[in-house]
């Protein structure tokens, strides 16, 4: 219970008051750093290592419960195989000649996805034109064409590249072509403004402006172009004398070698986390995470 | 001779199920260095208005001269500053932001543009954030910027399009008296739009009072002399309510003054 004071006029209004701010230098600086045990637990690397290792041990402890080195062999003899392979120049000799055709077809399907992708910029027809070509070969399978590809340029690289090229092309193509027009209308507008025309507004706002979509293109370019290529390896590296990564589970696979076939797929999932965890998220932390666009 | 010349501009622009009017025979004239403020409510077109003096749209009837030459494309001689933030580029750093226009018109040598550069973000007082990308700033930094880079280049007129409508309160008042303060060094001509009557008061030199559907002249007023410190005038409160008759009143008398909205309401 309250004690009731006597009622003035003035009974309901608080007093008004100014003064100076506290000192608020006794909290110290404003903004500090994070533990460092705070800061290595949240690290994004770390995390991913963490995972990693975590997966390795699930291998293990099934391989060694299974007991049956045909059907599933342990982590450590898949990498036994994996490391006598890598010395005795095998595996590398396979990975370099996966990457060489890799690299050729990446390249020109991306080249190729510019040119229609700036044409689709350029004039309606060519919008349109980008858009059949992307709704009737994106759903196509890549290694489907591989029986025309070997009819047109025969067992060898410029077949892999064809492949290659499909899988990237379509792609990278409808990523870009989507990121051009969710440039906003301001962005665009304010490049107008200084007069920007053609190439040079492509170059300077829309392409920079669109960089996450492109990216997004890319990566998934990438992805394609990588299972693409050992799965069209894996069909005939039978009469190619230096087959790649493909040709290597292949033939381990005739073999009976699980050991050697795991060692092969190994060296491509490590490939794969190698491109995407180091080459891309480099771009990205200097690119689209660097200004903003993508957290 | 005049600065800007607008002389009976009808706009229209095209939305999948209609042909809008945004503008109807609008004629107005800027002089040097005045900031001359197009105010009315939404639907009045002067957004539009401002867009075609800019050179993204052409007017459909009449004329838009800046400096005897007749617009006809976008070009940096009128830079604008949009109400978005967006309108900078989130790829470049505040002083990249600031040197671009310089860099992609080539109006300045590279060493100079630099220099030029920092002494617009000086003027803006980000020098500290010099080396910032824009989705570090706040709102009204990413404002400052960006009128720094528009009036780094030097245009013949700044257009501006209620640039400090997204800002909070606190910010815009902050912004107003900024851009203010600027004018007094630089003297610059500024276009504005809003649709604030007191912005416009306290911004404008000049204000250019225009009625909805179609946005039609209703008036122009002279605004020199009020400002943050004549606010609490009677002079100020009168001539606000002023435009805020001319702005809701219908017109009462239905021959004159305008004779077309006669004609339109038949």
């Amino acid at each position: 219970m309250s004690v009731v004071t006597p009622q003035t006029p003035d009974a309901g209004r608080r007093p008004e008051f100014e003064r100076e701010p506290l000192d608020a230098a006794g909290i110290g600086e404003i903004e500090r750093p994070l533990p460092l045990i705070e800061r290595i637990v949240h690290d994004d690397t770390v995390q991913r290592v963490g995972m990693l290792l975590a997966l390795v041990l699930v291998w293990e402890l099934y391989a060694r419960w299974l007991d049956n080195a045909l059907l599933f062999p342990t982590f450590t003899e898949t990498m036994g195989v994996f490391g006598g392979d890598i010395a005795s120049g095998v595996l590398p000799d396979r990975i370099l000649t996966s990457l060489k055709s890799l690299a050729i077809g990446y390249a020109a399907g991306v080249a190729l996805a510019g040119v229609f992708t700036t044409m689709a910029v350029a004039s309606a027809i060519g919008t349109r034109l980008l858009s059949t070509l992307t709704a009737m070969f994106n759903p196509l399978p890549a290694i489907a064409l591989l029986p025309l590809a070997l009819i047109w340029f025969g067992l060898g690289i410029p077949s892999l590249v064809f492949v290659i090229v499909h899988s990237v092309l379509w792609a990278v193509a409808l990523n870009t072509l989507s990121g051009f027009r969710s440039v906003p209308e301001t962005l665009r507008m304010s490049g107008r403004n200084l007069g920007l025309k053609g190439a040079r507004y492509v170059g300077l706002i829309l392409i920079p402006a669109a960089f996450p979509s492109i990216l997004a293109g890319l990566k998934i370019g990438w992805a394609f172009a990588w299972r693409t290529l050992v799965a069209a390896e894996l069909v005939f590296g039978v009469s190619s004398r230096s087959g790649g990564l493909g040709w290597y589970i292949f033939e381990a696979r005739a073999e009976l070698e699980t050991a050697r076939v795991f060692a092969g797929l190994f060296a491509v999932i490590v490939i794969g986390l190698v491109i995407e965890a180091v080459i891309f998220r480099a771009i990205e932390a200097r690119t689209v995470t660097l200004w903003g666009m993508q957290r | 001779m005049r600065l800007l010349e607008v002389e009976g501009v009808t706009l229209q622009y095209k939305t999948p199920r209609h042909l809008v009017t945004a503008a109807y025979k609008v004629d107005f004239a800027v002089d040097q260095s005045e900031r001359y403020v197009i105010l009315g409510p939404s639907g009045c077109g002067k957004s539009t208005l401002l867009k075609a003096v800019g050179g993204f749209m052409r007017p459909v009837e009449g004329t838009i001269r800046i400096r005897g030459t007749e617009v006809s494309e976008p070009g940096p001689d009128r830079m604008m500053v949009f109400q978005e933030f967006e309108q900078l580029m989130p790829w470049k750093t505040v002083l990249g932001n600031v040197l671009f226009p310089m860099r992609a018109t080539g109006k300045f040598p590279r060493a100079a543009a630099r220099d030029r550069a920092e002494a617009a973000i000086e003027t803006v007082r980000l020098t500290k954030f010099r080396d910032a990308y824009p989705h570090m700033l706040s709102g009204g930094m990413k404002m400052r910027v960006a009128i720094a880079r528009a009036m780094v280049l030097e245009p013949d007129i700044l257009l501006m399009d209620e640039p400090f409508a997204a800002l909070d309160a606190l910010t815009r008042r902050a912004m107003q008296q900024e851009l203010l303060s600027l004018w007094r060094q630089l003297r610059f001509t500024v276009l504005f739009v809003t649709h604030s009557i007191e912005e416009a008061m306290l911004i404008g030199s000049r204000i250019l009072v225009l009625t909805p559907h179609p946005g039609r002249v209703r008036a122009e007023l002279d605004a020199d002399g009020f400002d943050f410190d004549t606010m609490d005038r009677t002079e100020f409160g009168a001539m606000s309510k002023r435009i805020h008759r001319l702005l809701f009143e219908p017109v009462t008398d239905p021959v004159a003054p305008t004779a077309m909205a006669g004609t339109l309401r038949q």
